[in-house]
């Protein structure tokens, strides 16, 4: 996904040169080439993401389109007054890029793992909140944040992931994607899991059931629609991050389901259990199935929770 | 250019310090609020900066050119809110509605006000924003400048420290700090809570040009704000020495006039201090 977004990021830079990418002292190998080609297009804010933060906020109250740009919490958590006040208050055009969402920089352990950003960032006024699901939605939501005129948080993923999308699907922020169709059940995901759910829905396929999976990558605004819609038709709702189950993806369904006069069957958050810090180490590809979120585990509490 | 021009009575700056003082006396003592020495500490300051330095036009906020003004400390907007007003960018009228339920008018400098930047409160955040804009008038090739008032208490914080960092390494001679130096934040005094000192060599060795001045001396405070760039593709740093209270002698130097509010007696006394409504 990282590729993705400096390769849209550096074409629509080119384009319009309101477009200034702030970040914190992060991006070795990768924001090197755009820096030279763009240098005043460029700022290096130092290790210090507060002062990132209030900064992006001041070009973009000057007029600029300003992204900051580090990886995991430093972007989000760090400066959380700064989003808060600086950027959301004053609806200022600043665009929060952080890299490394979930556990994608698994081996490096907790202060590297975003797993509340989620839930902090959704409850900010005047933000709009995106986790693409794979390279093909994190180039669209750049494009999409940017053409947005206000704050948007772009949670990616790491390097490498597989594309899950063969052509661009239609990607409008706050609509969901629906990427399998299925009556039986629903498995909603955002920020990279998406090719686990499908396929997970692939598994269950042979049990006979089939899945409908939408790929929910703007957390807000909020599809409640298409939330709505799966509930209605299939009768049960799995939602799946790489995130705390509270107040991420998890969170929103439930409220919107809960304030609809929809009552599915079924409704289960599968994600990180929010309680306590985890103290495992290992790769992504291993906390994920640590914390049952690799395609089988998923299939397997699908089925037991169907049955 | 399209700067309105100043009134006759503006132009007098200690007159004009001085109404700063019995608005913020008549907001506070109205509002039931607080802060009235941190409006008092730098009135002198505030007068200078709106009549005298500021490229502003109060009948066009949104003009591209204008210097911007920052108020960090966003505690003390009684002064900026009394200056903004005296300067023709809303009716004075509106200083009446400040604190109360209803008002454009809230407790810490909000944008919801004609000519207020950035709203602030949390302390710590203007230098940042305003670092923002003055790098963007740099590389826009503009010419505006943008001055940024701190309190000596929101020095404390590490986030006054990072742009104090950028500034100089991006050369922004375009950026102006000034810190109300009025030695009293909120639990006691600077000396005791978290000593600054050598407060001057700090900004210094964080490669600022700095110049001490007498916050409540009008020539020193137009001779320094006349003056930036004190020196070329360096930020400049006023390290303005003020008096909390400045202006009622049972204020000065008062911590307990960071939170009290006048009343009775003591807004009357005040008021005979300050020379009677305006």
């Amino acid at each position: 996904m990282r590729s993705a977004f400096m390769d849209e990021l550096t074409r629509l830079a080119r384009l319009d040169d309101r477009i200034t990418l702030v970040t914190g002292d992060l991006g070795f190998g990768v924001v090197v080439k755009f820096s030279e080609e763009m240098p005043k297009q460029f700022v290096n804010a130092g290790v210090a993401e507060q002062h990132m933060t209030g900064l992006a906020a001041g070009l973009a109250l000057s007029g600029k389109i300003a992204l900051t740009y580090s990886i995991a919490n430093f972007p989000v958590v760090r400066c959380l007054e700064q989003i808060r006040n600086d950027v959301c208050y004053h609806d200022a055009n600043v665009k929060i890029v952080a890299v490394g969402g979930g556990m994608a920089y698994g081996s490096l352990g907790m202060t590297h793992h975003a797993t509340e950003d989620l839930a902090i960032m959704r409850a900010m006024p005047n933000l709009v909140v995106v986790a693409p699901n794979d390279p093909v939605e994190a180039a669209l939501a750049t494009r999409a944040v940017i053409e947005h005129n206000g704050p948007c948080y772009l949670r990616l993923g790491r390097q490498g992931e597989q594309r899950v999308y063969d052509t661009p699907p239609d990607f409008v922020l706050g609509k969901a994607i629906r990427v399998r169709e299925g009556k039986d059940l629903t498995i909603a995901v955002t920020g990279g899991l998406l090719q686990n759910a499908l396929q997970a829905a692939t598994q269950l396929a042979n049990d006979g059931l089939t899945t409908r999976v939408l790929s929910m990558h703007t957390l807000k605004p909020f599809d409640r629609d298409a939330v709505i819609d799966a509930a209605r038709d299939t009768n049960a709702v799995f939602t799946l991050e790489e995130h705390s189950i509270v107040g991420g993806l998890g969170g929103a369904v439930a409220e919107t389901l809960l304030e609809s006069d929809v009552r599915p069957r079924v409704f289960r958050r599968l994600g990180l259990p929010g309680e306590k810090f985890s103290s495992k180490v290992g790769d992504q590809d291993y906390l994920r199935r640590e914390f049952g979120l690799d395609a089988e585990s998923i299939a397997n509490t699908i089925r037991t929770t169907l049955q | 250019m399209s700067v309105s021009q100043l009134s006759p009575a503006t132009t007098d700056l200690a007159a004009l310090a001085r109404r700063i003082r019995c608005h913020v006396l008549d907001m506070t003592k109205r509002a039931k609020s607080s802060h009235v020495g941190s409006s008092f500490s730098m009135a002198e300051l505030l007068a200078v900066l709106y009549a005298r330095t500021l490229r502003v036009d109060p009948t066009n906020t949104e003009w591209e050119d204008r210097d911007r003004f920052i108020l960090s400390k966003g505690h003390g907007c009684a002064g900026l809110y009394a200056v903004l007003a005296e300067r023709g960018f809303f009716p004075v009228e509106w200083l009446d509605t400040f604190y109360l339920n209803g008002s454009r008018l809230a407790g810490h400098a909000t944008t919801t006000v004609p000519g207020v930047e950035i709203s602030t409160g949390s302390l710590g955040h203007g230098l940042s924003v305003g670092t923002g804009m003055a790098l963007a008038a740099k590389r826009d090739g503009r010419n505006h400048r943008v001055f940024v008032m701190l309190s000596d208490g929101e020095c404390d914080e590490g986030s006054i420290w990072e742009p104090a960092l950028f500034a100089p390494q991006h050369k922004l001679d375009n950026l102006v700090v000034i810190v109300d130096y009025n030695k009293i934040q909120s639990l006691g005094t600077v000396k005791e809570v978290m000593d600054l000192e050598p407060f001057a060599d700090k900004w210094r060795a964080f490669r600022w040009n700095v110049r001490e001045i007498d916050g409540h001396d009008l020539a020193q405070v137009e001779d320094a704000l006349s003056s930036v760039p004190f020196e070329r593709d360096r930020p400049s740093c006023i390290i303005a020495h003020t008096v909390k209270g400045k202006g009622v002698s049972f204020m000065e130097h008062q911590l307990l006039w960071h939170y009290r509010t006048p009343q009775g007696d003591e807004y009357d006394a005040a008021l005979a201090e300050l020379g009677g409504r305006p």
